[in-house]
């Protein structure tokens, strides 16, 4: 069974049909990466998978289990489904360390007096063990960046979402963060990721997803897609991504 | 008639023990009221924000002065007994503050980003957590400078319950007028004792302004 099954999902904002019929499968372990022009629907697709944004039509299931908005689980299903998101959302008025065991603490996951080894090991992995007595505003994008996948990681989630996660950065502070990225890919974290980094996509992928006008439009290994793109819109697409 | 002594200082100063007395009065009963008030303008479910919304534009509609008169003189018709100025003056003053201080706080939550609920919703914590750990807390320091501010309308504001016979600061200055015939130094004296407590809260009010805009 897959670890993510979408079938026929539909969501519209209003009028407009953000997602057409989009069914993807993603196995345990996969690195699937979502890539397509703005306005194509993989954010929204994503934001659909830890149910922040509710289906209009289709369904979403996450380890054989259905997702929706007012599921009565849904808090358990959104400590197994980590999100990172563009602009971090790290909570500013809370310390680096407060930030990652806040939840894992009120969820009964970690208990008080072992918070912060739990922090300390979740900033490990993404290298920033001595930043845990840091406010937000004191680290730089990356780092702030870091920290939220730490903040994931603390609740050992069994999928992680990334949702253009160094789109906000300055260029010489994203490789720090493909690079956490990559350790975790390398440690079989099961990983959906929706970016513009097309090295990443390339390297690092096992699938790579294409859309375009809300449709899953291709999807294959990295090597077929960008070798041998089948459509005019994505071979336009590759073109285009090459120039910059 | 008499001079002004130190004997009517005194029944000034022990009115002032009914004005504090109705200020907290009125925090105690009108800050929980306040925060429902503030949670259920920011819920997401229509009727609870419409139910609140009205309630608001009623009482903002209405002056404080005429609420009061309808809790003391128009409830009691309605009731056919007689309520103690005490507790007309409290139930009003109550549901000023809910309404205004709920005001204050909905701004303040409505002032942290939808991004704050979000990254705390996407890990798996309850609403009210969200609320209680990650919102409040920066919605709180958005709106503590305009609560203070409040709290200085709050303490002028309950000298209007002189007019239904309560005995606080007010009341008091105008029956040691009437007894000494000296209404230019009771009500300065009256007036000094009021800007003596609001005046620090003010520039409480602002510095806590000025060093909290500055840190977010």
């Amino acid at each position: 069974m897959a670890l993510v099954e979408i079938r026929n999902v539909q969501k519209s904002f209003g009028s407009l049909k953000v997602l057409h019929d989009v069914s993807l499968s993603i196995e345990e372990g996969e690195i699937v990466t979502i890539i397509g022009r703005s306005g194509s629907g993989k954010s929204t697709l994503l934001r659909c998978i830890n149910a922040l944004e509710e289906i209009d039509g289709g369904e979403i299931l996450i380890e054989g289990q259905k997702v929706y908005g007012k599921m009565p689980n849904l808090k358990e299903l959104r400590q197994r489904v980590g999100i990172v998101f563009q602009s971090f959302n790290l909570f500013p008025h809370l310390k680096v360390e407060r930030n990652i065991t806040l939840a894992p603490v009120l969820t009964g996951r970690v208990s008080k007096k072992d918070a912060r080894d739990l922090a300390l090991s979740c900033l490990a992995k993404v290298g920033l063990q001595e930043k845990i007595d840091s406010y937000p505003e004191q680290l730089s994008g990356g780092q702030q960046q870091r920290v939220a996948i730490a903040r994931c990681l603390a609740m050992s989630p069994h999928l992680m979402l990334f949702d253009e996660v160094t789109s906000a950065l300055d260029p010489e502070l994203v490789g720090e963060v493909l690079k956490v990225m990559e350790d975790m890919a390398r440690q079989g974290m099961t990983m959906i990721l929706v970016t513009h980094e097309m090295g990443f996509a390339r390297n690092v992928a096992t699938k790579i997803v294409f859309m375009h006008q809300g449709r899953v439009w291709e999807e294959g290994p990295p090597a077929e897609l960008f070798e041998n793109p089948k459509t005019p819109e994505l071979q336009a697409f590759i073109g285009s991504t090459r120039q910059v | 008639m008499r001079q002004f002594s130190m004997i009517d200082f005194v029944a000034l100063t022990t009115a002032l023990q009914y004005t504090v007395l109705l200020v907290i009065l009125a925090l105690a009963f009108g800050t929980p009221l306040a925060l429902l008030m503030a949670l259920l303008r920011t819920s997401r479910a229509a009727i609870p924000r419409w139910a609140t919304a009205f309630v608001l534009q009623l009482v903002q509609g209405i002056p404080l002065l005429a609420l009061l008169m309808f809790f003391y003189f128009g409830l009691p018709v309605f009731l056919g007994v007689q309520i103690p100025p005490l507790v007309a003056v409290t139930v009003a003053f109550t549901i000023y503050t809910a309404v205004f201080l709920g005001e204050i706080w909905r701004g303040g939550i409505e002032a942290v980003k939808q991004t704050q609920w979000e990254a705390a919703a996407s890990l798996g914590i309850s609403r009210w957590q969200q609320f209680r750990y990650v919102i409040a807390p920066q919605a709180m320091k958005i709106a503590l400078p305009a609560t203070v501010g409040f709290l200085v309308q709050l303490i002028k504001g309950t000298s209007l319950a002189a007019v239904v016979g309560f005995v606080e600061l007010t009341r008091a200055g105008q029956l040691v007028s009437a007894a000494t015939f000296q209404p230019l130094l009771v009500y300065s004296v009256v007036a000094a004792v009021y800007f003596a407590i609001c005046f620090p809260l003010t520039l409480w009010s602002r510095n806590l302004e000025a060093r909290l805009n500055g840190s977010r």
